[in-house]
């Protein structure tokens, strides 16, 4: 049996990963994996405590996070292709025509 | 059972009239304008006729109710109309008048680019007056004293393109506001202390309670408040200001609404409220002054003005003075008895002024016309006997009705006839000096003037005609009033208490020769003066020096008003209100809480680069903030 502080450690440096990955890449299709790789952090969080404690609610809210998950994909991808063929970038450094 | 005479109607076709013209007159041509206005008030003046022909055989008062308006807990006021001998006298006066002065005005404004809007005006105009003398309370009467302002205003300022007239209407609207504030807070103390507006209930229960004879008490209140509305709407002093500049207004309108029937519902209001006022002696003393200075006051005026309508406006402030002085001696039925002729002569008097100024081409200063009644004689004998009728000769309308008030007055203080009698002297005189220099002597206008108008010509039949039927009403109306005819009709509304004579019959008949004989010493000098030796005059007023100036600057109240309440307000709003409280609190508080947002949102917007990862940073650090102050939480 592996105990719950691995698979915490191993949660909590997954979502760190994904934060450092989002501050510093530039390419939008690695800040959107970056981002699917916080939120798979923390459901092994959820699903880790949901084990340990014999309680199913954890791992309902995983598959809750999984369905807003895909969700976001196909929302978030549609939207990489809409500024790709306006913008013909993917560099997010020059998609900032919001700025006051 | 009284038979149900459809008294709604009355106000209401005169209602539908206005609608119609205002509504459809700008598409219609002059003579469906015409028709309707006619028709619709016409139709107002022959409902009156018949219930005043079936009026032997109603119950009286009569009470038709209408529909419910207002009801909260005990308080109930409803449009129901109200008709006694008194709300008769006043529909006759208010259809069959104000029927002749829209016939009249057919010819007087036919010119007029805005023909329809002044007919729908005036229809207006007839349906507040008829609401005001049906209603069956106080509430009722009110809507209708308020819209013969608005309809007063609306036509003041008819020519609103004269900044004059626009300021003339203003006027007569903000003093008019004076006088409904005193009305309203009598009519909230009506509705506390008795509960009710109704005529019936008010003065059901104000009937057993006694005469206020050691002081001042509620209904003193009551009555004099009621007073300072009938002071605004009447124009008796303070607020008798904005009548003469209501003459801005067209002719007939200064004929109708400031002199035959609006400017009387004060009057009309006061009676109606006698039984309140005699047991208020203290506030029927105040009525009888107030009439009798005003009387007396507006009369000298006359005398200095050369505005032929500006006279005839002091005039009318004077006469109603009349009137009030009238009410304020407990003779209410003399008071209504002189307004019914009143309204005969002084509407014919404007109408007549109206026909002089149309027959010069628009001038209204009297030094410049003169020797007219070879020009317009119909004018000129119609005139003549309205003249003769408010100077009070025998056997004319203003003779009776006049001599009645003196009468009764002498009876209460020979102080209010003395100063009535000075007054007629004076009325008589003021009157011939307009006849004088309006149609006798030489011609003063210009003979061609720039309009190419030509010599003086008469007007045309449809304006004669209204003049010819008012010069009827002048010369025989008052032989209603022979052997307490009058005073006996109206003797069921105001009871038969004021009919007791305490002087003799002898003594009656000395004061109606001295009335007489001041009205024809006033005809004496105006001839003396304006006809015979037109020189003298002028060297009267010289010799006279600061006092005539003085009378012909109306002694300067306007200036007075202006600087007493009239500059200070407007002081007081400029530099406090507007200046301190508006300009250095509320926009100083709005704008500074704009700038203070627009200097803080100047620093924070550096926040938003447009650079997604700084956002994304933005977004680290708060949730890192959060995370941390959790912690701290928790570990604590």
């Amino acid at each position: 049996m592996v105990p719950l502080s691995y698979y915490l450690l191993l949660s909590g440096f997954l979502f760190a990963c994904g934060v450092v990955g989002f501050l510093i890449k530039r390419n939008i299709i690695t800040i959107f994996m970056s981002i699917e790789l916080m939120l798979n952090g923390v459901n092994l969080s959820f699903v880790a405590f949901a084990a340990h404690w014999h309680a199913l609610s954890g791992q309902v809210f995983v598959f809750f996070v999984m369905v807003v998950a895909a969700a976001e994909a196909a929302v978030g991808l549609a939207i990489i292709i809409a500024v790709y063929r306006t913008r013909e970038t993917l560099n997010v450094d020059q998609v900032n025509l919001l700025k006051l | 059972m009284n038979p149900n005479l459809n008294l709604w109607l009355i106000p209401l076709l005169p209602l539908a009239g206005a609608a119609m013209n205002g509504f459809l007159g700008k598409q219609s041509s002059r003579k469906a304008v015409t028709a309707v206005a006619l028709i619709f008030s016409g139709a107002a003046f022959a409902m009156a006729l018949l219930v005043a022909l079936r009026f032997s055989s109603l119950t009286l008062p009569y009470h038709e109710f209408l529909a419910h308006w207002i009801r909260s807990g005990s308080f109930s006021a409803d449009f129901a109309f109200y008709l006694d001998q008194l709300s008769l006298v006043m529909l006759l006066v208010v259809t069959g008048v104000g029927f002749l002065i829209h016939i009249y005005s057919v010819g007087y404004m036919w010119d007029d680019p805005s023909y329809y809007r002044f007919f729908s005006y005036l229809n207006l105009f007839m349906f507040f007056m008829l609401t005001l003398v049906l209603a069956d309370n106080y509430l009722l009467m009110f809507i209708g004293w308020e819209g013969v302002g608005l309809a007063s205003y609306l036509l003041i300022g008819f020519w609103f393109t004269k900044d004059s007239a626009a300021s003339a209407g203003k006027k007569a609207f903000i003093v008019n506001r004076i006088g409904d504030f005193g009305f309203l807070i009598a009519l909230f103390l009506l509705i506390k202390h008795f509960g009710s507006l109704n005529f019936a209930q008010v003065f059901g229960s104000v009937t057993p309670l006694g005469a206020e004879t050691a002081g001042a008490g509620l209904l003193t209140a009551i009555g004099i408040l009621l007073m300072v509305g009938a002071c605004g709407k009447s124009a008796q002093i303070p607020l008798y200001i904005w009548l003469p500049d209501a003459m801005e207004g067209p002719t007939p309108v200064s004929a109708l609404i400031h002199a035959a029937t609006m400017v009387t519902a004060g009057v009309y209001m006061v009676s109606r409220s006698h039984v309140i006022f005699e047991r208020a002696p203290i506030a029927l003393t105040v009525v009888a002054i107030i009439g009798t200075l005003t009387a007396f006051f507006a009369a000298t005026i006359g005398i200095a003005q050369t505005d032929i309508k500006k006279v005839l406006a002091y005039s009318t402030v004077s006469q109603l003075g009349y009137m009030f002085m009238a009410c304020g001696v407990g003779a209410f039925s003399a008071g209504i008895f002189h307004l019914m002729t009143h309204a005969f002569f002084k509407g014919l008097l404007f109408l007549g002024a109206g026909s002089v100024i149309h027959a010069v081409g628009g001038e209204q200063d009297m030094r410049r016309m003169g020797g007219l009644k070879s020009f317009i004689p119909w004018t000129f004998l119609t005139m003549g006997i309205a003249t003769l009728a408010i100077a009070g000769v025998p056997p004319l309308a203003g003779f009776w009705s006049k001599d009645e008030i003196l009468w009764k007055a002498y009876q209460v203080s020979p102080v209010y006839w003395g100063i009535g009698v000075v007054t007629a002297f004076i009325t008589s005189f003021y009157m011939f000096r307009l006849l004088y220099m309006t149609f006798f002597g030489d011609y003063r206008g210009a003979q061609v003037d720039a309009h190419g108008h030509g010599s003086p010509h008469e007007s045309p039949r449809v304006m004669l005609v209204p003049l010819m039927i008012l010069a009827a009403l002048s010369l025989l109306g008052g032989l209603v009033g022979i052997g307490n005819r009058f005073e006996n009709f109206l003797a069921p509304v105001f009871g038969s208490a004021e009919v007791a004579e305490a002087a003799s019959h002898t003594t009656e008949l000395l004061l109606m020769g001295v009335s007489v004989a001041v009205a024809l010493l006033g005809w004496w000098c105006a001839y003396l003066l304006y006809c015979k030796r037109p020189e003298l005059p002028q060297k009267i007023a010289d010799s006279l020096g600061g006092f005539y100036q003085t009378v012909v600057h109306k002694y300067y109240i306007d200036e007075l008003y202006a600087a007493v309440f009239v500059k200070p307000l407007i002081d007081g709003s400029t530099r406090i209100l507007w200046q301190g409280v508006d300009r250095n609190v509320i926009d100083a508080a709005v704008n500074d809480a704009g700038d203070g947002a627009r200097q803080v949102s100047d620093e924070v917007r550096h926040m938003q680069s447009g650079n997604i990862r700084s956002y994304a940073g933005w977004i680290a650090a708060g949730a890192a903030v959060v995370i941390a102050v959790m912690i701290w939480a928790g570990v604590r």
